[in-house]
């Protein structure tokens, strides 16, 4: 429970503090929220959409592409795809943009505690 | 009306001999490999989080098979067969939902706690009340997950072994509880996973093989596949592959639709027995494989579920469905004896109920922790109990878990589980949602922010419930049978007018929280903001694996 339990007079709390404030803590926190922020905006427009267009333009949905295939189907399909990119594209963004970073600011911080 | 006529068949489906032995073959092969796997159990960590060393795959792999549960199985194709379009909802809002779990929640939570939701939700806030708030929330979301999976065993042996009497399926629904508590106690974590990571293989290869197999009938061509279902389904004819069947015909329908689809997708995120996985990992970059992992397994099993419930409509027929014993959640199953005779039906009937018994397990477990660590641990005995006297309260916890899970089966026997388990995510996403996100994000977050939302949201969704046609005064206007889980139509207290609450408790609960934070004096503790923010981000002094 040591990370539960810690007293304010601690000297680690303010190696965090010192931390947070750094530049290249500051730097870390943008490009990852620069990242994440956009990028659950951009799926969660993309679903309402289908979800709004499947309650208030069923005409639209319905409207056949070819065969038995129609509109609707494709949006659903479409939000698959749009799940597995996103998918693919922050693990490799996280893993070339992200980790190195994180990780020499774990390796300082934690070398700093000991 | 049909009825006479389908009883034989309900009878005749398959040999319940058969899914006897195979279901019986799986149970003792995954205790063999349960015990096996829990010599190793000695501590806390062991017990709740399996040692921390699994990988990011094998995580994947156990997430989807936790998440992968009898509703998205059985529920999701009966419910594609029955409404069509409407039905693949689920499938495209439990999906999506992942994305949220992969950007914003599972790595952070990773790097920050250590056993439960609760460990982040009170790390920089008042530890006894949010804890004590967190806890509540993760049984309230466990006990409504868990009545959904135990009506699904109930619904699948009423149709496996032709048991129409109410008793026969208690008796059954109450061993399954006995094999699932049995796992709990004897594997702790470890054991748990790896009963998921089984379940989840056989039930991907299981669904596959039969997609394979549907498509193989209609020479892969997905339009003839479609066309099949419309013509054997003559009530709703074309309208099975446009949206609106089920939700289309009112605006307080379509209003529903949208609730259920907000639900959906902010559900995943907090769901405390997903949550609780990402402690299974030992590090923040092993937690977004498994994330990565669960996606792409998820996402391929939902691909398979379109064309099983298309494949059921058209194969089996709605009529047939509709008639037999589990209803709907019976289409899969009725689609599995269809093509494959009575041989696949048991293999895809065990596979179903290994599906139950995992997700069951893992929300036990989940239920038992978050008791045994915070409740009994953080708030009763603050702090101050060692953690064998806690993982001895996390075992007697699981026990009664297991009883009440069994109960409540009883009674929620018969209802659609997809259904009952969106309940389930509507719940999450209002209670736990809103706290785990503004304790991540937003630095002016506090207690009474944390407990508004929390309670308000927990509340709200199951008073909403509590009054929504759901529980009493649905009735079904052709036949005049009640559709709700009070059955006699005589009792109506209703006056929420859609099925699913999401749409109004999880803003309220977005908006208490905001508004609880901003109208209390309490200032952030900026050392605890200071640590959870750098410890979310870079993993540092985060939980690391335990080493045998």
């Amino acid at each position: 429970m040591s990370d539960t339990t810690r007293s304010a007079g601690d000297p680690e709390l303010t190696t965090y503090r010192d931390v947070q404030v750094s530049p290249d803590f500051s730097e870390l926190r943008r490009r990852f929220r620069r990242f994440v922020f956009p990028m659950t905006g951009l799926f969660l427009v993309w679903y309402f959409l289908y979800v709004l267009l499947a309650a208030y333009a069923p005409g639209f949905m319905s409207s056949r592409i070819g065969g038995n295939i129609n509109v609707a189907l494709l949006f659903g399909l479409g939000q698959f795809v749009s799940t597995f990119a996103i998918t693919m594209i922050y693990v490799r963004w996280a893993d070339r943009r992200f980790d190195a970073e994180a990780d020499r600011m774990r390796q300082l911080i934690e070398g700093a505690d000991r | 009306m049909t009825a006479p006529l389908l009883l034989p068949q309900a009878t005749d489906i398959g040999n319940p001999t058969v899914n006897i032995a195979i279901f019986a073959l799986f149970v003792v092969a995954t205790l063999a490999i349960v015990i096996k796997a829990s010599r190793n159990n000695r501590t806390a960590a062991d017990f709740y989080a399996g040692g921390r060393s699994f990988t990011g795959p094998q995580n994947g792999v156990a997430i989807a098979g936790d998440y992968l549960s009898a509703a998205s199985f059985l529920g999701i194709a009966g419910a594609i067969a029955l409404n069509g379009y409407d039905g693949f909802l689920y499938s495209i809002g439990f999906l999506v939902a992942w994305l949220v779990a992969l950007l914003l929640v599972a790595e952070l939570l990773r790097n920050t706690g250590r056993f439960t939701m609760a460990d982040v939700l009170s790390f920089r806030l008042k530890q006894r009340p949010v804890r004590m708030a967190a806890a509540i929330s993760t049984l309230g979301v466990c006990f409504f997950y868990l009545l959904a999976q135990m009506a699904g065993a109930g619904g699948l042996v009423a149709l496996l072994l032709g048991i129409d009497g109410r008793a026969g399926q208690s008796l059954v629904i109450a061993v399954v509880g006995i094999i699932m508590i049995t796992y709990v106690l004897v594997g702790g974590m470890k054991g748990t996973t790896w009963v998921q990571i089984i379940k989840a293989v056989l039930l991907v290869l299981g669904a596959g093989l039969m997609t394979l197999w549907v498509l193989a009938k209609y020479t892969f061509n997905l339009s003839g596949l479609l066309g099949a279902a419309v013509d054997r389904s003559p009530a709703a004819g074309e309208r099975l592959l446009n949206p609106g069947l089920q939700y289309g015909m009112t605006g307080i329908t379509k209003l529903d639709f949208i609730s259920l689809a907000l639900a959906l997708v902010l559900g995943t995120a907090g769901l405390p027995h997903v949550l609780m996985r990402f402690y299974t990992v030992p590090s923040a970059k092993e937690a977004r494989r498994s994330v990565s992992w669960a996606i792409w397994i998820i996402g391929i099993f939902y691909l398979f579920t379109l064309v099983l419930g298309y494949g059921a409509a058209a194969l089996v027929g709605p009529d047939v469905i509709r008639a037999a014993p589990g209803r709907a959640n019976s289409a899969a199953p009725l689609l599995a004896f269809e093509l494959g005779g009575e041989l696949l039906l048991g293999v895809i009937s065990a596979v179903a109920f290994a599906t139950i018994l995992a997700v069951v397990a893992g929300l036990t477990i989940t239920a038992s922790a978050s008791f045994a660590h915070d409740v009994y641990g953080q708030v009763i005995k603050r702090g101050e109990v060692n953690a064998d006297g806690e993982v001895r309260v996390a075992r007697i916890t699981a026990a009664v878990i297991g009883a009440v899970a069994i109960v409540g089966g009883i009674f929620a026997n018969g209802q659609n589980i997809a259904f009952l388990v969106a309940l389930a995510f509507a719940v999450a996403a209002s209670a736990n949602l809103p706290t785990i996100l503004y304790s991540l994000f937003w630095r002016r977050f506090n207690t009474r922010g944390a407990l508004w939302s929390i309670y308000g949201g927990l509340g709200s969704a199951i008073v909403l419930i509590a009054f929504s046609p759901v529980v009493s005064g649905k009735v079904d206007a052709k036949t005049g049978a009640s559709l709700s889980m009070i059955t006699d139509t005589g009792i109506d207290f209703h006056w929420f007018p859609l099925d699913n609450p999401g749409i109004v408790s999880i803003p309220l609960a977005f908006f208490l929280g905001w508004l609880g934070t901003v109208t209390s004096k309490e200032q952030t503790d900026v050392d605890k903001f200071a640590e959870m923010e750098v410890r979310s981000l870079t993993g540092a002094g985060a939980e690391k694996a335990v080493q045998h």
